[in-house]
């Protein structure tokens, strides 16, 4: 581990009685919902973690529970540091409090993991769908979620692959 | 009302003022089509006569499902959906997820191959720019700029054809290396490049860097401030023109960039112009990062000596068993990666450009993120463009270079 990144992993250790795994000198910090909001503003206000860099999830169903993690990648530009933050979500009712109000980049990557992954985040001032349409069934990247084939459509064969579509059986 | 209809009126109820539903401003939609946009972006604009009041926009038209895909494919098949994140940028998306890969299995890449690398995504970089300054003038009516733009850009792209057969979707660093070496016709082609480029850089400058017109459009238009940049992960030149010193080359270096004399453009106006004043500086600094690492090209392979995840030279194939067996093991089944994820960040032309790469013990990502740096620009546009003009939107939305193939993934 950084040398610089060992003060602040033992804050959040101390504080949050959290733990931490390491893998190719990256570390992962482990928190519980209830403290996600808290470890962010304090990594923000007092160690210079400016950068909310990435935001993701995972699902991993069926071997897992809690069935999701989300991914908080933070990135200090003054310390030149980076620190990811997990927090296991359940799969029954996913729901994270926003970390908008801390991070303004998190509003599009908390839609696109709600979108994605149907986690609720709550208390986010603008939960419409990003990447999918409104009235899409269901969320993608979920492991029980197909791949599935729709066959594309092409000028020559336009009506043809029309009738196989679903909803040309309404 | 009747503007909202086909949208969810509740859901869009708290993204507009009051006024939009006593008809006092106009709601108009900007996009999905249409030539500012830059791609299949909708702008649901509330207007007060030119004047912007809100601006919401709209993505995922133009949605693939990537991050899935890459899921079912193993990890060397998964790089060609790399290359159609940022059709701009195809160098250096295979550059940033071939990182992640070699992280997660923890593979070498030999001196030669990583000099090419930077000499390809410095070259995809100028080409990105070239695309974004020619598109610049065309937004704000000087389509001439265009046209030169994209004169120079054909060069570079003969010079991706030279080396991988393709002119866009090249696919041609791989995991370990890159896919074979440069042909002999490289080196002379690049210096070609070199020669006559920065004679075409002072073009553009003498068409528009002191354009009165340029000028009254840009300066002090859209300002955008280092807190609310980097609040909103806005990275890249966009970041730069706001007055923070941050590029990952520079800060965490790779593929050798430490060897490199480049500067980074910060300019601290944060406005348009500050932004376009850093993409053509930009233009520079690559061309300088292009020469030296050509000149100090190494000689030596161009691909990792680990047959467990690279595959042996086609020479190898016919005389040795064991090549023929790796070979055959690499392309149909694929290499195992461990249980556990990393997170690997290039700087791409418009900013931090990260993988979040998870292996599973087998041959398939399990999970595969892309942080995307136009996604996080594109997003504080709201904020910036408030009470500007129509015209200055169309400005503004030119200069944070959007690509919305990298937005919707």
């Amino acid at each position: 581990m950084d040398k610089r990144l060992e003060p602040i992993v033992k804050v959040l250790q101390d504080k949050f009685n959290v733990t931490y795994e390491e893998f190719r000198g990256e570390v992962h910090v482990f928190l519980t919902i209830e403290q996600i909001i808290e470890a962010l503003t304090l990594l923000r206000d007092n160690h210079e973690f400016e950068l909310l860099s990435a935001m993701t999830a995972v699902d991993y169903w069926p071997q897992q529970s809690p069935r999701f993690h989300v991914i908080y990648q933070m990135s200090s530009l003054a310390k030149n540091l980076t620190l990811q933050l997990r927090i296991p979500v359940n799969g029954d009712q996913p729901k994270v409090p926003t970390a908008t109000r801390v991070y303004e980049v998190a509003n599009w990557r908390e839609r696109e993991i709600a979108d994605m992954f149907g986690v609720e985040f709550e208390g986010h001032p603008d939960p419409r769908r990003i990447l999918m349409p409104e009235d899409t069934e269901g969320h993608p990247l979920r492991k029980d979620f197909p791949l599935g084939y729709e066959e594309p459509q092409f000028t020559f064969n336009f009506e043809e692959i029309d009738l196989r579509k679903p909803y040309a059986k309404e | 009302m009747t503007q909202l209809e086909e949208a969810n009126y509740e859901q869009y109820k708290h993204l507009v003022s009051e006024r939009a539903f006593t008809g006092e401003t106009m709601l108009l939609n900007m996009g999905p089509q249409h030539p500012s946009t830059h791609g299949v972006l909708r702008l649901l604009l509330e207007l007060d006569g030119e004047t912007v009041v809100n601006a919401i926009p709209e993505i995922g038209y133009l949605h693939t499902g990537v991050e899935k895909n890459m899921e079912y494919k193993t990890y060397i098949k998964a790089e060609v959906m790399t290359d159609r994140l940022d059709y701009m940028n195809t160098v250096g998306n295979n550059l940033s997820y071939c990182m992640a890969v070699e992280k997660l299995v923890d593979l070498d890449v030999p001196p030669r191959a990583q000099a090419i690398r930077v000499i390809l995504t410095e070259i995809q970089r100028i080409i990105s720019h070239l695309v974004w300054i020619g598109t610049f003038g065309l937004d704000l009516n000087a389509s001439s700029m265009f046209m030169y733009a994209f004169r120079e850009r054909e060069m570079l792209l003969d010079i991706l054809e030279l080396c991988s057969g393709q002119r866009m979707m090249t696919t041609f660093i791989r995991p370990g290396g890159i896919w074979r070496d440069v042909p002999v016709e490289f080196e002379a082609a690049v210096r070609d490049f070199i020669k006559i480029f920065p004679k075409r850089i002072d073009e553009y400058e003498a068409l528009l860097t002191k354009n009165p017109i340029l000028l009254d459009r840009l300066v002090g238009i859209g300002y955008l401030d280092a807190a609310t940049a980097l609040q909103h992960g806005v990275t890249g030149p966009t970041l730069r023109a706001s007055g923070v010193d941050w590029d990952l080359r520079k800060a965490r270096p790779y593929m050798g960039y430490e060897q490199y004399d480049f500067n980074v453009p910060v300019r601290t106006e944060g406005d348009t112009y500050a932004r376009y004043i850093v993409h053509v500086e930009e233009l520079r600094e690559s061309l300088k990062i292009v020469e030296q690492a050509l000149n100090k090209l190494p000689m030596g392979s161009v691909r990792s000596e680990n047959r467990k995840f690279v595959t042996p030279p086609r020479s190898e194939i016919g005389v040795s068993m064991e090549a023929l067996i790796h070979h055959f093991k690499l392309w149909t089944e694929g290499f195992p990666a461990p249980k556990a994820s990393i997170y690997s960040a290039v700087e791409s032309p418009r900013g931090e450009l990260g993988v979040y790469l998870e292996g599973d013990g087998g041959p398939k990502p399990y999970r595969v993120h892309m942080r995307t740096p136009s996604f996080d620009n594109l997003s504080v546009l709201p904020k910036i463009v408030k009470g500007t003009l129509v015209a200055d939107l169309v400005a503004i939305l030119a200069s944070i270079d959007i690509v919305l193939g990298d937005i919707d993934r």
